[in-house]
């Protein structure tokens, strides 16, 4: 065993390598991508590891995998579940051989999410045992007790960590290679009754799996990460009890910490297997307790499990949380949160005042004299980056498109924030590769609409294809914008079929985006340089007012992995502060100075595209690779 | 400097605070390195992800025995470490009565304050950041001399991390610190960041 300060996402990764992992697949996504990105780099060589084109490629891919006696990993955030979900649905019926562990980052908040989903939930749902870790060591350990324990019962098993433990990190004891599980994989047996689902087999595997988690729930009341911390020996409140689950566990422990000696706090329970619910351990739990107060994140999980629980044993218990309006229903639990919400509880918010009212109420790090004026803080919304070529294609567009009746489809990734002002852009954003067949929706409605759907290369993939087939086929009409910067930027600069490099570092042949759209039958589809302003437009121009399915690839690299050659520079005599380069293209490396535009060298690619807005020519010096 | 806990155990906790960008991950994880090589745990959260493309930023690190979570409680923090002065006000809640401010006067001005969002008032931030924090736990670093003098944009955590050691808020030395940044770094880096260290 060695020490090493980890991320939680990376401690995963340790962890599945230190169980015996032989294959993992998955698709980037805030706050999960670290833990395929740490295990492509950790492989000992003997891990095949791949980014998928999607979740539901991943599933399967590892499904296989594990039916072939491989233990295997996908990894995904909480909406790629969504994307996966139709094969995992059906694989929790079949089962695997080896153990697989489906890892599902949640993201409470949410902080880079379309939604607030809670994988705990979709356990139950899918009936798949699921693991909940609170911290990073935690997490660590849980990932290997769910390879275990998928091996074990022949299912796959979720492990869900949150956003606060993908990315937090701890400095905590991991096995060194050697000491790294060797299961060899004893291949595929053919066996049409196990692996080939039919309505039969699944009837008879339902009622098997049901009688398997009633058995679980017993069981997983055993297990370590489920505990009760006994309430302390002159607890004013044993009738009290709080139950807690993930990284609100470590807020309680944190909160009843700062504000109740040791033998003064109440009785806890935590749960780290949210599905099956330990039943044998919370009604411990709940023995000789009036009220239990559910500290959680996302769903009601463990308090519905209480009161069904309650219920089915007759115990006479308070159960209050979300359901009853003592917690928040939305966004993530913080520390601040957590103690209002036990002060409340504990019926101790009298001593909270008392307390304030001594400490003279000074705010945390304030001088007691009076305030001054709070001045107004500048608002930082997130911005494509300076130089970045999205600007240079939504503003190509919105040039060329100006005074016509347009929408402006958007997608998921960086340029989802094509929508922030001033370039306004960004009309529609559902989920991945949904903007193409929303702008054939609208077309089918408004005819006379020009309808954009803008799609990035690696969402065009993921789940953009099968759009462009079926908007192709069903004669709609649309501008279809590819903006290919040749890599899966929001995520950290995956690999994906269009760069032609894999996650194993192989150098293999892209699979050509204006090919595959030809194919489809296109056969209007051009590629342009979008930070050639000119040509972008007129590209626009040409290719918008054409019927049918068109395509315009706007082709130009990340600029995070360009080096920048030399920045622009404002001549300020000829600047006339028109602010047409600030009010038009909002780049971070553009402000204003003392009544003219200014650069942040610090900030400045040399992209060129002000240069190019700027009416006098008052910007130049800009050099790109 | 660092806060007594009701079980007589000692702990450090840092807040972190800046633009996505300027480097506030790499300074956490250059704390938390020299805070391992004195075998003291430490716990880190970082934000990852949307926010980083120009977003404000924040890390909490904490260390110290019997630490549950990274999150550091409002009103707690004995370090504030800020890159930015409004993100350093924007942040300032989570000082404790008697933590140190170390900030760097450098600001980012955000596009919005260009096309019709809150203006950057620097005065006005910088006035009521002397106005609630007193000058003896108060440390503000010319981040744009820094810049100038150092020959690089990039080492302004490694400027602040060095200013934050010789306060001794952050309970560790600058020795440790500048251990750590030969462990993390690569050494074509080293002096550099060593100078930057050193700075001011």
């Amino acid at each position: 065993m060695h020490e090493e300060f980890l991320m939680g996402n990376e401690a995963m990764a340790l962890g599945a390598l230190a169980a015996g992992v032989r294959v993992v697949a998955g698709y980037p996504g805030t706050p999960s991508t670290e833990v395929l990105d740490t295990i492509a780099r950790r492989n000992p060589g003997n891990v095949y590891v791949e980014w998928s084109v999607n979740e539901k490629a991943g599933m399967e891919v590892a499904a296989g995998a594990a039916w072939s006696g491989a233990r295997s990993l996908v990894t995904m955030k909480q909406v790629g579940l969504n994307v996966a979900s139709d094969p995992l649905m059906s694989l929790a019926y079949l089962g695997v051989k080896a153990g697989m562990v489906v890892l599902v980052a949640d993201d409470p908040g949410p902080i880079s999410s379309q939604t607030e989903q809670d994988t705990r939930t979709f356990a139950r749902y899918s009936k798949l045992p699921c693991f909940d870790p609170s911290s990073v060591a935690d997490a660590y350990h849980m990932i290997q007790d769910a390879f275990e324990l998928s091996e074990r019962l022949n299912t796959p098993v979720l492990m869900r960590p949150t956003t606060r433990i993908d990315h937090g990190y701890e400095a905590i004891q991991v096995a060194d290679p050697e000491q790294w599980k060797d299961c060899q994989p004893d291949g595929f047996q053919r066996d049409p009754s196990r692996w080939v689902i039919f309505p039969k087999l699944s009837r008879r595997n339902h009622e098997l799996i049901e009688k398997r988690n009633l058995e679980l729930r017993g069981q997983l009341s055993a297990y370590e990460g489920n505990q009760v911390v006994p309430a302390g020996d002159v607890c004013p409140t044993p009738r009290l009890g709080i139950a807690t689950h993930g990284v609100s566990y470590t807020y309680v422990q944190d909160v009843l910490g700062r504000m109740l000696p040791a033998d003064q706090r109440p009785r806890v329970l935590r749960v780290a297997t949210p599905f099956p619910f330990p039943d044998q351990l919370a009604e411990g739990f709940l023995d000789g307790l009036d009220q239990v107060l559910c500290v959680e994140e996302l769903d009601p999980v463990i308090e519905r499990s209480l009161l069904e629980l309650a219920g089915a044993k007759g115990i006479d218990v308070r159960v209050r949380g979300k359901l009853t309006g003592d917690a928040p229903t939305a966004g993530e639990n913080t520390l601040e949160g957590v103690e209002a919400m036990l002060w409340a509880f504990l019926g101790l918010e009298a001593q909270c005042q008392e307390a304030a009212s001594e400490g003279q109420g000074s705010g945390a790090g304030q001088k007691a004299e009076p305030a001054a004026p709070e001045p107004q803080l500048p608002v930082r919304p997130p911005v494509l980056c300076a130089g970045c070529p999205h600007r240079a294609s939504f503003y190509a567009v919105k040039v060329a498109m100006k005074g016509r009746k347009t929408i402006y489809c958007g997608d998921i990734g960086c340029y989802t924030l094509g929508n922030a002002h001033p370039l306004d852009m960004c009309d529609t954003c559902l989920c991945m590769g949904a903007g193409i067949n929303i702008a054939q929706g609208v077309y089918h409605v408004e005819p006379d609409t020009a309808c954009f759907a803008f799609v990035g290369d690696s969402t065009f993939f993921a789940s953009g294809i099968t759009g462009v087939v079926n908007a192709y086929y069903n004669q709609a009409n649309l501008t279809l914008v590819v903006l290919d910067n040749s890599t899966t930027a929001m995520t950290g600069h995956q690999p994906h079929p269009g760069t032609g490099r894999t996650a194993m570092g192989q150098q293999v042949k892209p699979v050509d985006i204006t090919a595959v759209l030809r194919g489809i039958g296109l056969t209007e589809v051009r590629t342009v340089d979008p930070l050639d302003q000119e040509a972008a437009v007129r590209c626009v121009r040409e290719v918008a007012d054409q019927p049918g399915v068109k395509a315009i690839i706007f082709k130009s690299p990340c600029v995070v992995l360009t080096k920048p050659q030399a920045h622009s520079q404002v001549d300020r005599d000829r600047c006339i502060g028109c602010r047409r380069c600030i009010s038009q293209l909002g780049c971070p490396g553009l402000y204003w100075k003392d009544g003219k535009a200014a650069i942040d060298q610090t900030q400045c690619t040399g992209c060129t595209l002000c240069e190019q807005v700027c009416p006098v020519g008052a910007i130049s010096g800009g050099e790109r690779l | 400097m660092t806060q007594q806990r009701d079980d007589g155990r000692r702990t450090t906790s840092v807040v972190l605070c800046g633009v996505g960008g300027q480097g506030t991950i790499l300074a956490s994880k250059l704390i938390a390195t020299a805070a391992m090589d004195r075998h003291i745990p430490v716990k880190t959260a970082e934000t990852i992800g949307m926010a980083q493309r120009g977003g404000s930023v924040f890390s909490h690190l904490r260390m110290g025995v019997g630490v549950a979570t990274p999150q550091v409680a409002r009103g707690t923090a004995d370090l504030l470490l800020a890159f930015e002065p409004a993100e350093a006000l924007r942040q300032l809640g989570y000082l404790a009565p008697d933590g140190v401010l170390v900030v760097s006067s450098r600001p980012v001005v955000p596009v919005s304050a260009s096309t019709g969002g809150p203006a950057y008032d620097l005065d006005a931030i910088m006035g009521a950041l002397r106005a609630r924090v007193e000058p003896l736990r108060l440390h503000v670093v010319d981040g744009t001399l820094a810049m100038e003098q150092l020959g690089s944009t990039k080492v302004l955590n490694v400027v602040l991390l060095g200013v934050a050691a010789r306060t001794g808020a952050l309970g560790l030395t600058p020795d440790d610190m500048a251990q750590a940044l030969r462990q993390r770094l690569p050494q074509r880096l080293w002096d550099l960041n060593l100078r930057a260290l050193a700075w001011g």
